[in-house]
């Protein structure tokens, strides 16, 4: 309704002729307001609150102006218009420029594709002005009387209830459902085992139903999984990711980081050699051995030479920044932050657990190998984490 | 012949074997060992030159000698300049001319300056000097800058991803470490000075010597640096190359902007 604290005259009203009365301002009013320092109304809340109804209408401009109305027409005239040369643009650039052009936009370059870019900009243009030209239309010049739909129950007629209810009784009968039970259960459990392939395929592809954990326990550090699911640990060789070449602890000079792979990891077929990866990778480095807090970090390591897991003991990211002075190795989708002089342990960030190390030696050819597997589990942490 | 045949088993015929077995090696060895720096183009006068330009510039830091300067603060042993023994050539080169040394001001890392105040004869003159130190990487040689006639960007790839991109981003953009520190954007770095860097570690970096990535994956790696941001960004706005957090801000502030715009503009009224 018309805002009681600014009057104005109100056409739709047939009680005023311009003026609002005393009751105009009291009769809907639950609380007590003041206007022009006197307050009017009780202050009270009323015992119900009427249904104030619908506003009064507001005629457009264009419902009164026909000038303005032909104004309206025209622009979304010009608005479709726009989205049709939009649509024709995006065909000629689609066609006329080639994909390999470049062009200089201010903003964002000198190496914009040309192609990309006309084909988004025509292609924005034409659907923008469709939907410019359908709200604009709506807006000015479709009718906007308001209107009121009341709400009916969605309960059926008593009648028409009883008569589905008998032509599917009549339905099942005519089909010979109560007389031949047979079909009725053989169709029945036909339908019901058909559910069971949609189940199967949801849950199967959870992971693997036998023990999944085991999946997780072991890395290619403990050797290929053979057919019947042993692994046999054979001292691999430390070799370069990507290169495959084998590392002597005297290449690794201090401040070196080394990104590694078990040897014969890259032996693997593509598939399997990422999903090896995944749990294998080890990051070796090289400090000063007195800078180490830890005894063990020595002991497993070789002459300051020392590898830990890649695999963030958070959810599983890949822990590749090293810093050679801090010797801090950051996480860089949490900001996980491990200590490397002290058995990598978290100094920052939401991991919980250190990184796993990998105890590495020498063999008889002078090449760096794991001495034995990762101890613990890599990656993040699941249940059956501690079942090992 | 017969006269040798004859002294073969002379006494002398020992030792003089063992002389020639030992010039043969001395002079292989000459011949195909790694040479620690450009030895050959340093003269007496430039180290000289060299040690002066460091004791008038760097020495406050790093000591009158190279030995670097670590001092006692409230108990706790601070080093506020490096040694340079066994720096090398390459490090002041690449140190000097991305103008990080002399260091502007102390902060969590040394930032690159455009403007560099030193000739280049006097940068190759400290680095001469700082190479008489100790051994110490020397400046690459031309044949592994030239990425353009054969690097292999394909490998450089493989090699950067798994090597490089953890830090610099997949995109070379650099990225963000511990504590203020950062890995700086590769993009309209020197070639020179992507190797120098990947040789001798400044900063927080990790060294990666000629073993561990050969000059080969260096120039490849280099070659796949270059030729990325030669490509450009043709999808347009690469809003830093910083990844989804840019990617998120960015959608939520104009996106969601225009959404809500739009909202409020549909649920006007006409009139």
């Amino acid at each position: 309704m018309a805002d009681p604290t600014n009057p104005t005259p109100d056409a739709d009203r047939p009680d005023s002729a311009g003026e609002y009365t005393e009751a105009d301002y009291t009769r809907d009013l639950s609380t007590a307001v003041s206007l022009d320092g006197d307050v009017v109304g009780t202050g009270g809340l009323p015992e119900r609150f009427e249904d104030p109804g619908l506003p009064p209408h507001q005629p457009r401009m264009s419902d009164l102006d026909e000038a303005a109305a032909t104004r309206a027409e025209r622009q979304v005239a010009t608005l479709f218009g726009i989205s049709i040369i939009g649509t024709l643009g995006f065909l000629v650039a689609y066609f006329a420029v080639p994909v390999e052009s470049r062009m200089f936009f201010p903003g964002l370059g000198s190496t914009v594709s040309t192609s990309n870019f006309l084909l988004g900009v025509t292609m924005g243009l034409s659907l923008l002005g469709i939907g410019a030209g359908a709200v604009h239309w709506a807006k000015t010049l479709m009718p906007d009387e308001e209107a009121v739909e009341e709400r009916h129950p969605m309960r059926s007629e008593e009648d028409d209830r009883a008569q589905f209810g008998e032509i599917m009784l009549g339905g099942a009968e005519d089909a010979g459902l109560t007389r031949r039970p047979l079909l009725k259960y053989a169709m029945g459990g036909a339908l019901g085992l058909f559910a069971l392939p949609m189940v199967v395929q949801v849950v199967g592809s959870l992971g693997p139903l036998d023990r999944p954990w085991r999946r997780l326990e072991h890395t290619f550090w403990d050797g290929e999984e053979g057919p019947d699911g042993t692994r046999e640990f054979t001292r691999p060789r430390l070799v370069r990711d990507p290169q495959n070449t084998p590392i002597r602890p005297e290449e690794v000079t201090i401040g070196s980081a080394y990104h590694v792979q078990p040897e014969g990891l890259f032996d693997l077929d593509p598939h399997h050699q990422l999903e090896a990866k995944a749990k294998a990778s080890v990051l070796l480095m090289r400090l000063h051995p007195d800078d180490f807090v830890s005894e063990k970090a020595r002991d497993w390591g070789y002459e300051g030479i020392v590898a830990y897991s890649k695999i963030c003991t958070h959810v599983g990211c890949p822990v590749g920044l090293y810093e050679q002075h801090t010797h801090h190795l950051l996480c860089p989708c949490h900001q996980s932050t491990f200590d490397v002089t002290d058995d990598c342990k978290v100094i920052f960030g939401p991991a919980k657990r250190p990184l796993p190390q990998l105890k590495i030696t020498v063999d008889d050819e002078g090449y760096l190998v794991a001495d034995q597997p990762f101890e613990e589990p890599v990656g993040p942490s699941y249940w059956e984490r501690e079942r090992r | 012949m017969n006269a040798l045949a004859a002294r073969r088993r002379h006494p002398a015929a020992i030792a003089l074997l063992l002389m020639l077995a030992l010039v043969v090696t001395g002079g292989l060895y000459a011949a195909f060992a790694p040479k620690p720096a450009a030895a050959a183009a340093v003269t007496a006068d430039q180290v000289a030159q060299g040690k002066a330009l460091f004791q008038a510039n760097c020495a406050s830091c790093h000591g009158l000698n190279g030995e670097g300067n670590e001092a006692e603060v409230g108990g706790e042993l601070r080093s506020f300049g490096p040694s340079l023994v066994g720096a090398g050539a390459a490090a002041v080169h690449f140190q000097m001319e991305t103008g990080r040394m002399p260091l502007a001001n102390p902060g969590v890392q040394a930032q690159r300056v455009s403007k560099i105040k030193f000739e280049q004869e006097e940068i190759d003159s400290i680095a001469a000097w700082v190479a008489t130190l100790g051994p110490g990487p020397a400046r690459p040689d031309e044949e592994w800058l030239d990425w353009e006639g054969s690097g292999d960007a394909g490998r450089g790839g493989t090699i950067y991803r798994s090597n490089c991109a953890m830090c610099h981003s997949s995109a070379g953009a650099g990225g963000a470490l511990t504590r203020g520190k950062y890995a700086p954007s590769l993009e309209g770095v020197e070639p020179v000075h992507i190797y120098e860097a990947m040789l001798t570690g400044p900063q927080n970096m990790p060294v990666f010597n000629d073993t561990n990535l050969t000059p080969e994956d260096k120039r490849d790696v280099i070659a796949y640096v270059k030729q990325m941001h030669a490509v450009g960004n043709p999808g347009g706005l690469g809003l830093g190359g910083f990844g989804p957090a840019a990617e998120a801000l960015f959608a939520w502030v104009f996106g969601l902007s225009i959404m809500i715009g739009t909202a409020v503009w549909l649920g006007q009224k006409g009139a």
